[in-house]
């Protein structure tokens, strides 16, 4: 094998079977499969409690209609009709026999009121369900004063239809932003925690070889050059092996439990509708941010002198990261905004904002693949001048601080 | 086979590191190289190794111009010593032997063979923070040797060690040469390089000031020593024509004299003075070269 296949074997190698990796994989793993399946653990949880509810009716007839019509709303509500005077019953309630009760009587116009009474009213979804119930029994019997036919009442209560369609040709319509957004947010939570993780890692691989002088030997014997892209690459390689483990996972729960995946929360994140296209964008950008990212913290490790001083170094490299991001969150809103579409070719932040307006847009090909082309160009001008950087730094040692280091090991990778 | 440097001068900006140096140094040779701190000894070693480009002058090993290609042939053993704290002996001695250019088993062999030696075979699967410091250099000595390098750069090989380790790898440093290795140490103990080396130079802010085979390098100083155990004050040989250092000791007087006939005045002169234990005219000590060459800044 060359040594350059051995360089990236070892650092592969090496880190693949650090404590903190597997870890932080099987973490992971495990949140991925928790929040794929957590409607079906909230089912678990709190699904088959019957909510036992009295019902005290004053005026000896609403509550037949009212079991009728919770019956299509909430099965879980079970009404028990109360023979009793309302202090026996909040005797009952409060010894927890029922959840509560409900007091049932006609208004001035001879319409439905109640008044619902619980020692705990934490559980909205038991006063709506009995709301939405009582609203129908309300209706039906509004209906029959007013001598409205069913076929009537049902025109009456069928909801006015509303759509918001976007006049711009490359933006999705409302529903399939909704869909993408789920999508796209967790990939760029992903995008982001994949660049910060593992483009620090390199500089910190970087940075603890030179403080413990090892680098000293490493450079005698293999190019510092090669050294560089093969830490580069090797986190490139693991980035992606977890991100495949990932993935796979994610994809197989998400597709096993898409049907409970819908409604509520999941309307406007919806996942719906993957398009493996999205993935791919994702996978691209992450490996491109990552290379952006990897050659600037490789070059900033390079000048350290003590593994403390790293952190610091690399300080400004998160902060450009963590820019991108807000960006990209305060983007997930208007993708289509003007300063998303200028700062998404600017480099640092291309790999969150143009994955966000592909992922969440119907943007030409070409406007992708100029985000790639400006990273790409970025990319090997980076690589270029922190090879440099990097071929002296190794040589240095003293005191840190940025810019005069910089200077300082662009001058020495002369001498090299 | 040897290593040849030829008028290397290296400057950082209006800084000379290394002014005009040249050095021939013969095949499986052990090579003394000498100087005080930032007299450019480690800018020398990085120079041979390629790390650093000269500015004038060049280097050859063999008649090649050092670069990593030659790397399977070179031995590094750098002045701050340093391996992977977290990683295991065996998994980076055969990592770094492999960057080298050695096979994996041939590594491994080895790597037991040199354990074995160093009596230390039970640290095959230690971490290297693991273990002591003194032991730590014996790991990183071998890091040095374990490719069978040719060409093996030393930079103060026994700097940190107790007595007993400073031999077993005297031992095994001149047991390389033996097995043909070409070997450059630089040591701030200057008996070690007398015991070990033929050919030396000592270094002085750049340049090299005293350059040669040992023996000539102390016939050509031309002072010598004379020891003498009296029973009687040799302060009046302070100011004796032909001493030009004189040193009391608890059972008389180290000299230094600038020509031999003094010694023959001096004896002449105590004689009869009282009774004389010891009187010795001896060579000069590498410690007594260096110290007059390199001068008062060297502590």
């Amino acid at each position: 094998m060359n040594r350059f296949g051995i360089l990236i074997g070892h650092a592969y190698m090496t880190k693949l079977r650090t404590k903190s990796f597997v870890i932080t994989t099987a973490i992971l793993l495990v949140a991925v499969l928790l929040m794929g399946n957590i409607n079906r653990m909230i089912d678990m949880f709190a699904g088959s409690k019957q909510k036992k509810v009295a019902v005290l009716d004053k005026t000896n007839n609403l509550y037949g209609p009212l079991k009728q019509q919770l019956k299509t709303v909430d099965k879980d509500i079970w009404l028990v009709q109360a023979e009793k005077s309302e202090s026996a019953l909040r005797k009952e309630v409060l010894k927890e026999k029922y959840q509560g009760y409900v007091v049932l009587s006609l208004d001035a116009a001879g319409m439905p009121k109640a008044v619902y009474k619980a020692p705990n009213l934490a559980d909205t979804g038991t006063t709506d369900s009995l709301e939405q119930a009582l609203q129908a029994v309300k209706s039906n019997m509004a209906a029959g004063k007013l001598k409205l036919s069913p076929a009537g009442l049902s025109l009456l209560n069928s909801p006015v239809s509303f759509k918001s369609v976007n006049l711009e040709r490359d933006a999705k319509s409302e529903a399939e932003l909704a869909q993408a957004r789920g999508l796209v947010y967790i990939l760029l939570f992903a995008i982001y925690f994949a660049v910060i993780f593992y483009a620090s890692a390199v500089g910190m691989e970087v940075a603890t070889e030179k403080a413990s002088r090892v680098m000293e030997i490493l450079i005698s014997s293999v190019p510092p050059v090669q050294q560089m892209f093969a830490k580069i690459i090797s986190g490139a390689l693991l980035g992606l092996t977890q991100m495949a483990v990932l993935l796979a996972a994610a994809y197989a729960t998400i597709k096993q439990n898409i049907n409970h995946l819908t409604g509520g929360f999941f309307s406007v994140f919806g996942f719906s509708d993957i398009k493996v296209s999205t993935i791919v964008y994702a996978v691209v950008f992450f490996l491109l941010g990552y290379l952006l990212y990897a050659t600037l913290a490789a070059f900033l490790g390079s000048l350290v002198s003590r593994i403390e001083d790293a952190q610091q170094m690399m300080m400004p490299m998160t902060f450009l990261v963590m820019i991108g991001f807000f960006l990209a969150m305060a983007g997930l809103g208007n993708p289509s905004a003007g300063y998303i579409t200028v700062l998404s070719y600017i480099p640092f932040f291309t790999p969150m904002l143009m994955f966000l307006r592909v992922g969440m847009l119907d943007l030409p090909v070409w406007a992708g693949l100029s985000g790639v082309a400006v990273m790409v160009a970025t990319i090997v001008f980076m690589a270029i001048a922190g090879a440099r950087i990097y071929r002296g730094g190794v040589l240095l040692y003293g005191k840190s601080n940025s810019l005069k280091t910089i200077l300082k090991a662009l001058q020495m990778s002369k001498e090299a | 086979m040897s290593l040849i440097l030829e008028r290397v001068t290296k400057k950082f900006g209006a800084f000379t590191a290394v002014n005009d140096l040249s050095l021939m140094i013969p095949e499986k040779e052990l090579f003394g190289f000498l100087g005080a701190n930032g007299a450019g000894k480690t800018t020398t070693f990085r120079m041979i190794l390629g790390l650093l480009k000269p500015n004038e002058g060049n280097i050859t090993w063999n008649g090649r111009k050092m670069d990593y290609t030659l790397s399977p042939e070179i031995g590094y053993l750098p002045e701050e010593r340093g391996l992977y704290p977290k990683l295991k002996v065996k998994d980076q001695l055969v990592y770094l032997a492999r960057l080298r250019g050695m096979g994996k088993q041939d590594a491994v062999k080895e790597l037991k063979y040199w354990l074995g030696r160093f009596r230390v075979e039970e640290y095959l699967d230690k971490r290297v923070e693991e273990l002591s410091k003194g032991n730590q250099q014996k790991i990183q000595f071998i890091a040095a040797v374990l490719h069978k390098p040719k060409l093996l750069i030393l930079d103060e090989p026994f700097s940190g060690l107790d007595p007993v380790n400073v031999e077993t790898l005297k031992t095994a440093v001149a047991e390389l040469r033996d097995q043909g290795a070409t070997i450059v140490f630089s040591s701030h103990r200057m008996e070690h390089v007398e015991e070990l080396c033929e050919h030396l130079c000592i270094m002085h802010h750049g340049s090299p000031v005293v350059h040669g085979e040992l023996r000539e390098v102390k016939r050509a100083f031309g002072k010598q020593n004379v020891v003498i155990h009296a029973d009687f004050d040799l302060e009046f040989l302070r100011a004796f024509p032909g001493v030009v250092r004189f040193k009391k000791t608890a059972l008389g007087a180290e000299l230094q004299i600038d020509r031999m006939e003094a010694a023959q005045k001096i004896l002449d002169e105590i004689n009869g003075k009282g009774f004389i234990r010891k009187f010795a005219l001896e060579e000069p000590s590498l410690n007594d070269i260096f110290i007059e060459k390199v001068g008062a800044s060297y502590e």
